[in-house]
């Protein structure tokens, strides 16, 4: 087993030969790719208020399902991958991003069978966001109950 | 004395290895290597329902290909040694309960290929056996599933990310006279210089590559320009260069006869991130395309190095490092063969 003298001494030998990440590029496409989709959000969101009988709040929820459902479609299609190579974050963080997480997992153990392939692994990547979404809704909604009967 | 210092064999016997079966996918097919390989598929499931099984269609098809040349039949053959990257190595099992070969499983992640073949000439010039078949497997999907994501997920993969082989691999050994000679294989040990990146697999293994192929120059007493090619399996485009300076320090110079397999499967233009990997990457550049190089003399003698990095999903979400393994096989043209 190499000492940890060792290791450093390889980390710093391979550094010059080790590709190094794009961090302006990859953030710059994350920006356009996740300004593209908040963009058709926003257009799906004013189709639903000018042609439905909805207001910007209640606009949200179909707004939010029609984007799930064209995300898990590209997922299937194997188009969402593709995208999530090239924009990073920028795919990764919208709510398509959520689906495209879920509806992969479900694909990918579509084999196993509907109940302990499907069922059981369709939050296998997701389950994460859904733990730290609530564990952290109930953290702001403790501290926003407190300041609300401090004031 | 067959064996050569502490990791080496040198093989007392002509051992041969008399044909080999290739079977690959869509992006492999289309690749420079194309042409090479036995059978193609222009998907990924193979004609199968699933992955598992689209890659156990791979070494079936790899077995069929390497006996249907030299007309036998699975009753001819004593033993299958044969690995992939599966857990409890299932393609092989599956493989192995179908052709009814008695079995030995092998594994050494990408590294099997050679391992595989290497103790397949053992057993051979030992006389523990009169045939072997040595086979290994991989597959991009179950290599995905097994080890990063859901294939459709949509993470952003580093330019230093691999992209596992679709394909299988399967040779025929035995002391029968062809014109492909087995003549030694070095086993290496498992070296692990703290890479933590399963994105990084060419900076993890190209220690135990530069290792073996050390180990190898070293108790064989030969130098490096004693092969026309010194391949590796699956550095790719971050590991080779590692391995030749790796290499150059302890006074071995490949620059000139050194390619990685990885870098010789996939045109420039396709989508692989840093190069190929996986069990069948050595093994479809070998079975197919080097062995046809050694067949047609443009190659005479090769060394032949698969490297393995032994990586569980579950270890490094534990923090460990990747440990990593090489097994070198020589091939060399059998003169005054057939």
């Amino acid at each position: 087993m190499a000492t940890k003298e060792e290791q450093q001494a390889y980390a710093e030998k391979i550094k010059s030969i080790q590709p190094k990440p794009p961090y302006v590029l990859n953030c710059l496409k994350a920006f356009l790719i996740g300004g593209i989709i908040c963009t058709i959000g926003q257009a799906i969101q004013m189709f639903y208020m000018t042609y439905f009988n909805f207001t910007e709040e209640t606009a949200g929820n179909p707004t939010v399902a029609t984007l799930i459902l064209i995300a898990a479609l590209l997922t299937g299609l194997g188009v969402y991958d593709k995208i999530g190579q090239f924009a990073g974050a920028g795919s990764v963080v919208p709510v398509t991003g959520f689906a495209n997480a879920v509806t992969s997992a479900a694909l990918e153990h579509k084999s196993e069978g509907l109940v302990l392939g499907v069922a059981t692994n369709l939050f296998k990547l997701a389950g994460a966001v859904i733990v730290f979404g609530a564990v952290s809704a109930y953290v702001f909604g403790m501290i926003r109950y407190i300041f609300q009967h401090l004031t | 004395m067959n064996l050569l210092g502490r990791q080496t064999w040198k093989f007392a016997n002509n051992i041969y290895l008399n044909a080999a079966g290739t079977a690959v996918g869509p992006m492999e097919s289309e690749g420079p290597l194309g042409s090479y390989f036995d059978k193609t598929y222009n998907n990924l499931h193979c004609g199968q329902k699933n992955w598992e099984l689209a890659e156990r269609q791979l070494m079936e098809d790899a077995i069929n290909a390497c006996l249907h040349k030299v007309k036998m039949k699975p009753e001819d053959i004593n033993f299958l040694l044969a690995g992939d990257l599966l857990n409890q190595i299932v393609s092989s099992n599956y493989t192995a309960r179908g052709n009814g070969i008695p079995f030995l499983g092998v594994f050494g992640a990408c590294s099997t290929s050679m391992e595989s073949l290497a103790l397949g000439a053992a057993l051979v010039d030992g006389g523990y056996a009169n045939r072997i078949v040595a086979a290994v497997s991989s597959h991009n999907a179950t290599a995905e599933r097994q080890f990063r994501y859901p294939t459709e997920y949509g993470g952003q993969k580093p330019d230093t990310a691999t992209f596992t082989v679709t394909g299988a691999g399967a040779a025929l050994v035995s002391k029968e006279v062809s014109d492909i000679k087995i003549t030694s294989a070095t086993v290496g040990k498992v070296v692990d210089l703290g890479i933590k990146d399963p994105f990084d697999m060419g900076s993890a293994m190209a220690p135990a590559a530069a290792d073996t192929i050390a180990a190898h120059f070293k108790e064989m007493d030969v130098q490096p320009d004693e092969y026309d090619l010194i391949a590796t399996g699956d550095l790719s485009g971050v590991g080779a260069p590692i391995v030749k300076m790796l290499l150059k320090e302890q006074g071995y110079d490949v620059s000139d006869n050194h390619r990685d397999c990885g870098l010789m499967i996939y045109r420039s233009g396709q989508q692989v991130f840093a190069g190929g990997s996986g069990c069948a990457c050595s093994a479809v550049v070998t079975y197919g395309y080097i062995l046809d190089e050694i067949r047609k003399g443009n190659l005479k003698k090769v060394l032949m190095v698969a490297t393995g990095a032994l990586l569980n999903p579950v270890m490094v979400q534990q923090k460990e490092s990747i440990p990593t393994v090489a097994h070198g096989v020589v091939l060399e043209r059998a003169e005054g063969g057939q």
